[in-house]
């Protein structure tokens, strides 16, 4: 199976977002000296008075944002997702979440997007933070499909909701057609063996390790888990259900994210059901691209089939 | 509102924020005290807002960024008719709304706050609003001087000039003590004057526990086109009870039943002075 490259997610939300600001004033993108690699270059030359500038900032940037929202603007607070999610996290947490004023905060250059620039510039550690906040939704995509869709669902959402966006090209992993909607995941593969559940830039290798698999008969149902707020407990019940063993990916400290998120509804579902939980373990992150760094924590077609012929043999030990 | 009406009604919420403090065992006296006068004018003769009017985008705004004083702002609110003076028997009572910083959930309340630094960000958004929707509305925020030493309150201050937010009237509670002790002993402020001129605000000195001040202070915005409004308000801590004034110990002390009774006193005296003034 051939993936075809796309465009970085971060580009398509910023597309996305200028060809529905163009037909709405109300809606405006503030940035933190961001707007170059929130590929925002664009809209603040088509819609100056639309794209508020704070500069370097992040706490301003989200108290500004909610103070605009207050007021009724559908606001875009755009900034690295590293920066964003630490330093700004108690401005997110009460002037967005607890004010109950329906900023959409969007985190660029994600996870490991700027690998090779050290721990200051990941962001492995947002999906933990914001999953224990209240009121606020929390939406990874994995593909420009499911960017486009996330960024139209987040136009009419009501409440407050993080977005996160990595920097590089990804694969199409969905057909224009295929449904989509806040909360839920999408089926991209069917199978009876393994489940994948996957979120984000993670989705593709997994895809990609299913294909492997099927190659030596081991059949694999793959899931985006676009969504982790709210969650989509229903298809992790299902998988366990289903299929014999369950693998998360994610591209994130394995503390407190997806693989978490789907453990702690196994366990209290009295499902019992071999897992495994990949993402980046806690330790001093190894630096260098996004796909070295994948590939160095096993987040690869290679190393997620290997996990899955792993956890089916302790299923399996004859 | 007249100033000897304004002045008895300072009295009179003097005297609601230290009787629903004592009721709840809790509370942020000192500064509540310092602040209230500024409150009265704001909401009795400077802010359009009301009960009638507090969905309409057009209002004024208030955001208290020094949220642990909400015992004023509550005591304010009932007055103005958001709300009964008997609900406020509820503060920091089990599943009451009145908790002890302030919140949405009451109404009358333009944003949570609680955590210090937030409040600045939060009113330049909205003023920004103003200036984008080209409304009229005026955005109030009240800083405490403490709070000045979080950095976000000057990441605020920087956007505020940079795009010329002369809709917002920022007011500081300078009654020179914090939790610890003074300002100046904790983490010095000033020259803050000179400070907030140079991150570009148009800068008043006011006596902020004098109604007639208040008045003309508030009535002189915008102080000079294109600039955000600051006023230093000089306020005392504890304002109008004698043992209370001017000692940090009152932050969020409670008064014992003895304390109580004379601060009441002190202000039953004080209404007397001001009818036989009018």
């Amino acid at each position: 199976m051939e993936l075809v490259l796309g465009k970085p997610n971060q580009d398509v939300f910023a597309a996305t977002l200028l060809e529905l600001a163009q037909h709405d004033p109300n809606i405006l993108v503030v940035t933190s000296d961001s707007r170059g690699s929130g590929k925002l270059v664009p809209f603040g030359q088509t819609l100056p008075d639309q794209l508020i500038e704070v500069g370097i900032a992040e706490q301003n940037l989200v108290g500004v944002s909610a103070g605009l929202a207050s007021a009724g603007k559908k606001v875009f607070a755009v900034s690295p997702a590293c920066f964003l999610t630490t330093r700004a996290l108690e401005q997110i947490k009460n002037d967005v979440a607890y004010s109950n004023n329906p900023v959409r905060v969007v985190g660029i250059s994600a996870g490991v997007s700027y690998g090779a620039l050290g721990s200051t510039h990941h962001s492995l550690h947002d999906f933990a933070a914001l999953r224990t906040v209240n009121n606020i939704d929390i939406m990874v995509p994995a593909d420009n499909f499911e960017t486009r869709q996330a960024v139209l669902a987040a136009m009419h959402h009501p409440r407050p909701m993080y977005l996160r966006f990595g920097k590089r090209a990804v694969y199409d992993l969905h057909t224009p057609d295929t449904p989509f909607e806040i909360g839920k995941a999408i089926k991209l593969r069917e199978g009876g063996d393994v489940t994948f559940i996957a979120s984000g830039e993670t989705v593709a290798p997994a895809v990609l390790a299913a294909e492997r698999l099927a190659g030596v008969g081991i059949s694999c149902r793959v899931l985006s888990m676009h969504t982790l707020k709210p969650f989509d407990t229903e298809a992790v019940k299902q998988a366990a259900r289903e299929t014999h063993a369950i693998i998360t990916v994610e591209e994130h400290s394995i503390c407190g994210g997806l693989g978490e998120a789907c453990a702690s509804i196994l366990m209290q579902g009295g499902y019992h059901v071999p897992f495994n939980i990949v993402g980046i373990p806690d330790e001093d992150t190894v630096t260098g691209s996004q796909a070295e760094i994948f590939n160095h924590y096993g987040i690869s077609a290679e190393g997620l089939a290997a996990t899955a012929q792993a956890l089916l043999q302790v299923e399996q030990p004859s | 509102m007249d100033v000897q009406t304004l002045q008895l009604k300072s009295v009179a919420y003097r005297k609601t924020i230290l009787e629903i403090i004592k009721q709840s065992g809790a509370g942020h006296t000192a500064g509540s005290l310092s602040c209230v006068d500024i409150l009265n004018v704001l909401y009795n003769h400077v802010m359009n807002v009301s009960p009638e009017n507090f969905t309409d985008p057009n209002r004024d705004r208030y955001i208290q960024s020094k949220g642990h004083s909400v015992e004023a702002l509550y005591t304010v609110l009932a007055d103005k008719g958001f709300y009964s003076r008997e609900a406020l028997a509820t503060l920091n009572k089990y599943q009451s709304k009145f908790i002890g910083h302030p919140t949405r959930k009451v109404y009358g309340i333009e944003q949570n706050t609680g955590a210090l630094g937030h409040g600045l960000s939060l009113a330049v958004g909205t003023a920004l609003a103003a200036k984008k929707d080209g409304r009229s509305y005026r955005v109030y925020t009240l800083l405490g001087d403490g709070e000045l030493a979080e950095g976000s309150s000057w990441e605020a201050s920087m956007t505020a000039a940079h795009y010329q937010l002369d809709n917002l009237v920022v007011i500081i509670d300078r009654n020179t003590l914090q939790i610890t002790g003074r300002t100046e002993e904790v983490n010095g402020l000033e020259p803050l004057e000179d400070k907030f001129t140079a991150f570009g605000y148009a800068v008043r000195h006011v006596d902020g526990n004098d109604i007639t001040a208040l008045i003309d202070a508030f009535g002189q915005v915008p102080f000079v086109p294109n600039k955000p409004n600051l006023i230093l308000a000089h306020t005392v801590k504890g304002k109008g009870i004698s043992f209370m004034e001017d000692t940090a110990k009152w932050h969020h002390r409670v008064p014992s039943d003895e304390e109580f009774a004379k601060a009441i006193e002190e202000l039953n005296l004080a209404e007397v002075k001001l009818k036989a003034a009018v």
